[in-house]
């Protein structure tokens, strides 16, 4: 009987080589059986029997089959795609997950041969290793506990040295890789599980040696995919979720219509599956933070900056756009993204702690210095549709003012630096004050005042004016004019592992507090007299979904 | 080696509008994506290209796209395998059954062992596998060895060469070079010493003339002339 293993007691190491020489002669008379005619196809039946087990393998069992791999992977000549269809696709449809680490080894090593013997296996075999980047269905709840983390990292690791083999015997492999790679990224509604540990072979990929050639792609690729997330959060399910919704009512009737409806068609259902992705994303984000730490220490981070850059100008700097891109002309879409950036800008610049105040000063200063020029240059009175971008230059200035206001106040010297030429901006016949957002403005104001910021701040006639027609019109149909993009981070985890001080942050604690990650030390204690790590209510606004 | 080629195009790449802010970069982006990969146009693999813009101002297309027209002007070096062509590549895997081989540091090729010849004979030394010849000692083929092998057939979708080591031409260049210069240097020395024996002969005739006695002198300076 073909492959039949006898049964020995206790074999010595000869009685084992003789053995394995055995099932490799009979593996290749089992394969060169199957083209000949009168040849009878029973051993090559029994062959493929190995490779497409059922049931749980046994000691025996299990040796066999790496016998068997073993003496395939040494005639991989002789399998032939046409005559041996059965036994290929049943070589891949096994998952590295399902055993024990010598039949893997063997497993991969008849995997590299087959990709590296004819072209027309490279591709199989390449598909096959990405699907073993994440496990069978059954094995994904068991992935947190010790044991599945061991089996993780074994399979892994034989999975991303079988591509560096393939890759150094068939060099253009990476690029047929990358594609396969991409295309097989789960969607968004597949398992949370099975998208991290996918992305975690992702970051895994680039920052090998197959990175070198195709590490961009791979980062695009997995930038788009958290754009997707997000977009896929709707702004009503974290509302649900993390907010007093009273505060939001004013800024809801700003909203975009047709997500409204959409949202509310979709009711609870929306709700806790938008919860479950805010969740996906925030691990992915973790994840590839870490990454980026991991690039650092390496001394890459240069070089991985430049295509998240590049990324950025291209996605996520467009994302805000996407749904109204059939009503722009090309020209108002690169205003847009002027407008988008200046947010960003100003948003991250208040928010992010670990920004040094010599950083924050220069870019202010530039953003001040900008504004003026564009003063100096522009006459005329207040129009908020032609000086958009300057007026959300403006609000971006108050705005991170706002937050960073004592940095400002103890500094003299920044103090000297800054605010003349600000006071000129604001007191500019372009008028921002009166058309940048109510609640910036007004809380800029009363911070200023309390710090005796300007020398003659009664100038400033603030006659308590509400979201004003004007204000209204600059921002234009995206209300760009409060989109802040980090305000507030809404991931969890995320928002942990920018904060110094992560530690203390517990589950239970306030929900608001969970979500700032903004400088305690603010004057923001004016905002609607919540404390001070509150987010001011009326500037929190990131009306858009888009916007975590 | 063989399959190399230099080639002049004319070319004419359709530039996006949105990349008109840059058309030069755009070019060389579009050129750049046709390198290392089988086109049936150039009826082979793009490795290097130089290229020269000839339009200064580039036609709009109408259409549903407006793209730029622009005409070009390329050196293009090719690398297009046939099957019986002599390629060069670096030997990377070698296993009884087979010698994996990277060509031009990019295309792989394989020779399995029915395409190896019998004079080649598996062997392990010293933990290293090797091909050695069973006629040559020296003649060894192992992971690093440059070797020259004949192409069989071509995979062009992903550049996978299958090959063969048949023929006596084909091996460990190092080896077959050293040959043909030891043949053409035992060449040249025996034409060399034909050479002389002719020029002597040569003399011998004149110095059969009756000058006996310059003979001598018109001898010695033939020889040298011959030996220069």
């Amino acid at each position: 009987m073909g492959l039949e293993l006898p049964k020995y007691p206790v074999m010595e190491e000869e009685e084992v080589v003789n053995l394995e020489l055995d099932i490799a002669r009979r593996v290749r008379e089992a394969l060169s059986s199957v083209p000949s005619l009168e040849g009878s196809r029973d051993s090559y039946n029994q062959l493929v029997g190995v490779i497409l087990h059922s049931k749980q393998l046994g000691r025996d069992e299990l040796a066999l089959l790496e016998t068997t791999l073993k003496g395939l992977a040494a005639a991989v000549s002789l399998i032939d795609f046409t005559h041996h269809e059965s036994l290929v696709s049943a070589i891949f449809s096994m998952s590295m997950w399902n055993y024990a680490p010598h039949v893997e080894d063997a497993l991969a090593e008849l995997i590299v041969s087959l990709a590296v013997s004819n072209g027309k296996y490279l591709d199989l075999s390449l598909g096959m290793l990405v699907n073993n980047f994440t496990p069978p269905p059954y094995f994904l709840d068991k992935l947190g506990l010790p044991f599945g983390l061991d089996r993780k990292n074994q399979v892994l690791s034989r999975v991303h040295a079988a591509f560096k083999k393939i890759s150094e015997y068939v060099p253009l492999a990476p690029l047929r890789l990358i594609n396969l790679v991409i295309q097989r990224m789960p969607t968004i509604y597949h398992k949370d599980r099975a998208v991290l540990i996918y992305v975690e072979n992702m970051l895994k990929l680039e920052s090998g040696e197959i990175g070198e050639v195709v590490g961009n792609s791979v980062l695009m690729a997995l930038v788009d995919r958290l754009i997707d997330l997000d977009l896929e959060i709707g702004w009503d399910a974290i509302l649900r979720d993390d907010f007093n919704k009273g505060i939001f009512e004013m800024e809801l009737e700003d909203e975009d219509e047709i997500v409204e409806s959409a949202e509310q068609q979709s009711g609870e259902v929306l709700s806790s599956f938008g919860n479950s992705i805010a969740e996906l994303l925030d691990n992915l984000l973790v994840l590839t933070f870490e990454h980026l730490e991991s690039c650092e220490r390496a001394g890459r981070l240069a070089k991985v900056f430049e295509t998240l850059l590049q990324s950025f100008q291209i996605t996520v700097m467009s994302a805000y756009k996407s749904k109204f891109t059939q009503l722009c002309p090309l020209s108002s879409v690169i205003l847009l993204m002027r407008m988008t950036a200046v947010a960003y800008l100003a948003s991250y610049l208040s928010r992010a702690k670990f920004l040094s105040v010599f950083f924050i000063s220069t870019m202010l200063k530039r953003l001040v210095d900008w504004c003026l020029e564009y003063c100096e240059t522009h006459d005329g009175d207040i129009n908020p549709n032609a000086h958009r971008v300057f007026y959300s230059g403006c609000q971006a200035i108050m705005y991170v003012l706002c937050f960073r206001m004592k940095v400002f106040v103890d500094v003299p010297r920044l103090n000297l630096l800054l605010m003349p030429p600000l006071e000129q901006i604001l007191k500019h016949k372009l008028n921002p004050l009166k058309v940048c957002l109510p609640s910036v403005v007004e809380e800029f104001l009363r911070q200023s005042k309390t710090a005796s910021l300007f020398t003659v701040s009664e100038t400033f006639i603030f006659d308590g004016l509400l979201e004003s027609e004007l204000s209204r019109a600059f921002g234009g149909l995206e209300r760009l004019d409060t989109f802040f993009p980090f305000d507030p981070c809404l991931l969890k985890r995320c928002d942990r592992s920018f904060d110094e001080q992560g530690d203390d942050l517990d589950e239970f604690d306030t929900a608001m507090s969970k979500m700032s990650i903004t400088p305690k030390n603010g004057y923001c204690y004016k905002f609607g007299g919540r404390d001070s790590t509150r987010m001011p209510s009326r500037i929190r606004p990131s009306t858009s979904p888009e916007s975590l | 080696m063989d399959g190399l080629s230099e080639a002049e195009a004319n070319l004419v790449v359709y530039v996006h509008p949105s990349k008109s802010k840059n058309v030069p970069q755009a070019i060389l982006r579009e050129l750049s994506s046709l390198l290392f990969k089988f086109n049936e146009t150039f009826d082979g693999v793009l490795l290097a290209y130089d290229v020269n813009i000839l339009d200064r101002q580039a036609k709009i297309l109408s259409g549903i796209h407006p793209y730029l027209g622009l005409r070009l002007k390329a050196q293009l070096l090719l690398f297009s395998p046939k099957p019986d062509m002599l390629l060069e590549g670096k030997v990377v895997k070698l296993s009884q059954e087979s010698i994996h081989v990277v060509i031009l540091g990019f295309s792989s090729a394989i020779i399995t062992a029915e395409n190896i010849r019998q004079e080649f004979k598996y062997k392990i030394k010293d933990g290293e596998e090797m091909f050695a010849s069973r006629s040559h000692k020296r003649h060894v083929i192992k992971v690093g060895t440059m070797i020259r092998f004949l192409v069989k057939s071509v995979d062009e979708e992903i550049l996978h060469i299958t090959g063969s080591l048949m023929e006596a031409h084909t091996g460990s260049i190092r080896w077959l070079d050293k040959k043909s210069e030891e043949t053409s240097e035992f060449d040249r020395s025996a034409m060399k010493s034909r050479d002389r024996e002719w020029q002597e002969d040569k003399t011998v005739d004149e110095g059969a003339t009756p000058l006996s006695n310059s003979n001598h002198i018109k001898k010695s300076k033939k020889r040298r002339i011959a030996e220069d």
